[in-house]
C-alpha cells in the first residue's frame, strides 16, 4: 500500500502528529510525505529522519501562509498522477481543511480523527470517537484514495534516526488565491492540550476558596472571577511544574474564569495526555467524554461521590487549595526543580 | 445581505449516549439545536443587524429537525427551510456537502452561509469547507471575529498556534467557533413567532438533484472500552502527607 502523509507545520515548526502519522504509514508499506510551506526543506530533512521513503517538496514563497484553497489544489493535483492508496493528515485545524477539500477534489471521502486503523481486505478500516467521545464508529471509505486524519496522540511517535535520508521530489505549487493572508494574532498562553503529555484542569470547585478575601469594591460576579483566578494560578503552577498544559472544564469556562482555548470536553479538546489531574471537576458527562481516554487519571475533589472519581486511578477527597499547592511543593523536590 | 445559516438537530450534550444493536441510544434524553450551530446564528443576526437583509435558517433531516429550525427563528431569523427526502441516508460529509451547495444555488444571490464549527453528534467539521470547495466559494472557517466592509469580509481563523487574520471577497462560507462570542438567548416573542411559522419542506425534486452517493460508511457503533480502574483513594494526616505520597506514586508507575 502507498501512502501519503501530509506533514502539518506553522512556520516551519512542525506539529508533532505528523511524525505519528508518518509512523502509521510505515506499517502498511511505503510513505511518502508531502511538505508545503516556503522555506521548509529543513522539514523534508525531517520527514525522512521519521521514517518517510520520499517527499514531495513543494516550496514556493506562495505557499509562505497556510490558504487551503492553495494547499489542497497543490496536493489534489500531484494525486491524479501519482495515485496514492491512502493519505493520512494529522487531525489539526489546517489538516481537517485540506482533507475535506482534496476529498473533493479527487470524489473521495474523509474520516476524521482515527483513533486506530486496521487492514481488512486490503482496505483501511478506521476507529474514531463520536458524540465527543461517547460512542466509537468503525468507518471504512470505498472510494480511492481513502483520505483519514489522525488524532493526536493516539498512535505512537516513531523513531528518530538522525541522517536517514531518501527520494526528495520537488513539484510546483498551485497558488490559486481565495483569500488573502493579513497577519497573525497570538491568543491566550499558547495553549495546545492536544498534544500535551500531562494536563491539570480545574473546574467550577477552583472558584471557591473559603480562605481568600477578594479586594474591596468588587461585585458579587467579579469577587468570583477573582478567585477563580486565584485558584487557576495553584492549577496553572501545578501544570508548569509538571511540564504539561492548562485545562478547564466547561463550567470554569462558562462562568468566565479561564478563556475557551482551556476547555477540556465534548465542545471543547478531547484530549488523551499521559496524566491527567482534575481539580475542583465533578465529571459531567460531556467532561468524560472529553478526557476518559487519558492514560492516568488524578482526580482531586471534596465530594466523594462526584463522578470523576469513577475514571480516576487515583484519588484525594479533600480541599483542592491545600493539596494542589503540597503536590507542586512534592513534584518541585522530586522533579529537581 | 442575503444570509443563510445551517442548523442540525442533535442529542443534548448532557445526554448519555450509549450503542445498541450498533445504533447510537440517548432515552428519554432531549434532542437540541446543535450548540455549535447557535453561535452560527448568533454570527448571522449580527451581519443581518450591521449590514441588513434577510436570515434564513435550513436543515437537513426528519420532521423533527423544525424544532432546530424554530430555535433559529426564535433567536431571530426571518424565516426556514426543512430539506428532507426519503432517498437522504446514511450520506457521509461528502455527500451532505454536495447537498448543501445544491441548497445555496437554489436560495440564489447568497453573500454569506453560516455553519457551526462541527455537530456533536459526527464530530467532523468537514461540511463547512467541504461545501465552500463545490460552490467554488472562500471557506473561512474556525472564525472567531467576522468583519464585513462593502463585499470584503475579515476574519480571524483559529489555529493552533492562534489566530490567522485572513480576508476575502462575499460571497463566502463561514463556520463559527465559540471565541466569537455567546449566543442570545430565543426572546420570548421570538418563541412565539418560531411556535406559529410555517416551515415549507423541499425534497430532492424540489432541488432538481438525484440523491448524492456516500462512500465513506459507518456499519455500527461500539460502546467505547470501559476504563478497568479501581479509585484507589490517597489519604493521610495533612495535605502535605496525602500530596507526597501521591507523587511517589505516579513517579513509581512511570506516569511522569
Amino acid at each position: 500500500m502507498k501512502t501519503w502523509v501530509y506533514i502539518d507545520h506553522f512556520q516551519g515548526q512542525e506539529l508533532p502528529a505528523s511524525w505519528e502519522a508518518v509512523g502509521v504509514g510505515k506499517k502498511f508499506g511505503l510513505v511518502t510525505a508531502i511538505v508545503f510551506g516556503s522555506g521548509v526543506e529543513p522539514l523534508a530533512k525531517k520527514a525522512f529522519e521519521y521514517g518517510a521513503d520520499e517527499v514531495l517538496l513543494a516550496d514556493d514563497p506562495a505557499l509562505a501562509d497556510f490558504r487551503p484553497e492553495a494547499f489542497a489544489s497543490t496536493l489534489s493535483s500531484l494525486v491524479s498522477s501519482g495515485t496514492p492508496d491512502l493519505i493520512l493528515f494529522p487531525t489539526t485545524a489546517r489538516g481537517r481543511d485540506l482533507a475535506a477539500m482534496t476529498a473533493i477534489d479527487l470524489n473521495s471521502g474523509v474520516i476524521v480523527d482515527a483513533v486506530a486503523l486496521d487492514l481488512e481486505d486490503g482496505k483501511v478500516v478506521a476507529t474514531r470517537p463520536v458524540f465527543g467521545g461517547k460512542l466509537l464508529a468503525k468507518m471504512a471509505c470505498s472510494a480511492s484514495p481513502q483520505i483519514i486524519t489522525l488524532r493526536g496522540r493516539a498512535f505512537p511517535k516513531p523513531e528518530h534516526q538522525p541522517g536517514r535520508s531518501g527520494t526528495l521530489t520537488k513539484v510546483p505549487a498551485k497558488a490559486e488565491a481565495l483569500t488573502r493572508v493579513e497577519g497573525y494574532a497570538a491568543t491566550e498562553g499558547g495553549v495546545s492540550l492536544t498534544d500535551a503529555g500531562i494536563i491539570v484542569s480545574g473546574g467550577r470547585g477552583v472558584s471557591n476558596n473559603p480562605a481568600l478575601t477578594p479586594p474591596a469594591g468588587l461585585d458579587e460576579k467579579q469577587a468570583e472571577i477573582w478567585r477563580a483566578q486565584q485558584g487557576f494560578k495553584l492549577i496553572g503552577e501545578l501544570a508548569a511544574v509538571l511540564g504539561g498544559a492548562m485545562g478547564a472544564s466547561r463550567a470554569a469556562v462558562d462562568a468566565g474564569y479561564v478563556p475557551y482555548a482551556h476547555q477540556v470536553g465534548q465542545t471543547g479538546k478531547i484530549v488523551s495526555p499521559d496524566l491527567y489531574i482534575a481539580c475542583g471537576i465533578s465529571g459531567a458527562i460531556q467532561h468524560l467524554a472529553g478526557m476518559r481516554s487519558s492514560k492516568t487519571i488524578v482526580a482531586i475533589n471534596k465530594d466523594a461521590e462526584a463522578p470523576i472519581f469513577q475514571v480516576a486511578r487515583y484519588g484525594v477527597v479533600g480541599d483542592l487549595f491545600q493539596i494542589v499547592p503540597a503536590l507542586t511543593e512534592a513534584f518541585k523536590k522530586r522533579l529537581g526543580k | 445581505m442575503k444570509i443563510i445559516v445551517f442548523v442540525k438537530q442533535v442529542p443534548d450534550s448532557a445526554a448519555k449516549v450509549t450503542a445498541e444493536n450498533g445504533q447510537a441510544a440517548w432515552g428519554e434524553a432531549p434532542m437540541v439545536i446543535n450548540p455549535w450551530d447557535e453561535y452560527a446564528v448568533e454570527a448571522a443576526l449580527q451581519q443581518k443587524e450591521a449590514h441588513g437583509g434577510t436570515v434564513t435558517a435550513i436543515s437537513i433531516g426528519s420532521e423533527n429537525a423544525k424544532e432546530a429550525l424554530k430555535h433559529a427563528l426564535a433567536m431571530g431569523a426571518d424565516d426556514a427551510i426543512l430539506v428532507s427526502d426519503p432517498a437522504l441516508k446514511n450520506l457521509d460529509t461528502q455527500a451532505i456537502a454536495r447537498l448543501l451547495a445544491a441548497i445555496v444555488q437554489k436560495v440564489g444571490g447568497v453573500d454569506m452561509a453560516f455553519f457551526g464549527r462541527q455537530a456533536i453528534d459526527g464530530d467532523s467539521g468537514l461540511t463547512p469547507t467541504q461545501t465552500a470547495r463545490i460552490l467554488g466559494w472562500p471557506a473561512l472557517t474556525l472564525a472567531a471575529s467576522i468583519k464585513v466592509e462593502g463585499s470584503t469580509v475579515t476574519v480571524e481563523r483559529s489555529f493552533e498556534e492562534g489566530r490567522q487574520i485572513v480576508s476575502a471577497n462575499l460571497p463566502a462560507v463561514f463556520s463559527l467557533v465559540k471565541d466569537f462570542g455567546e449566543p442570545r438567548y430565543p426572546s420570548f416573542m421570538g418563541i412565539r413567532k418560531a411556535s406559529r411559522a410555517e416551515i415549507p419542506t423541499w425534497t430532492l425534486a424540489d432541488l432538481g438533484i438525484a440523491a448524492p452517493t456516500p462512500v465513506v460508511s459507518w456499519p455500527t457503533l461500539i460502546n467505547p472500552p470501559s476504563r478497568e480502574v479501581k479509585c484507589e483513594f490517597i489519604t493521610g494526616a495533612s495535605a502535605q502527607e496525602i500530596a507526597e505520597k501521591l507523587a511517589d506514586k505516579l513517579i513509581a508507575e512511570k506516569v511522569l
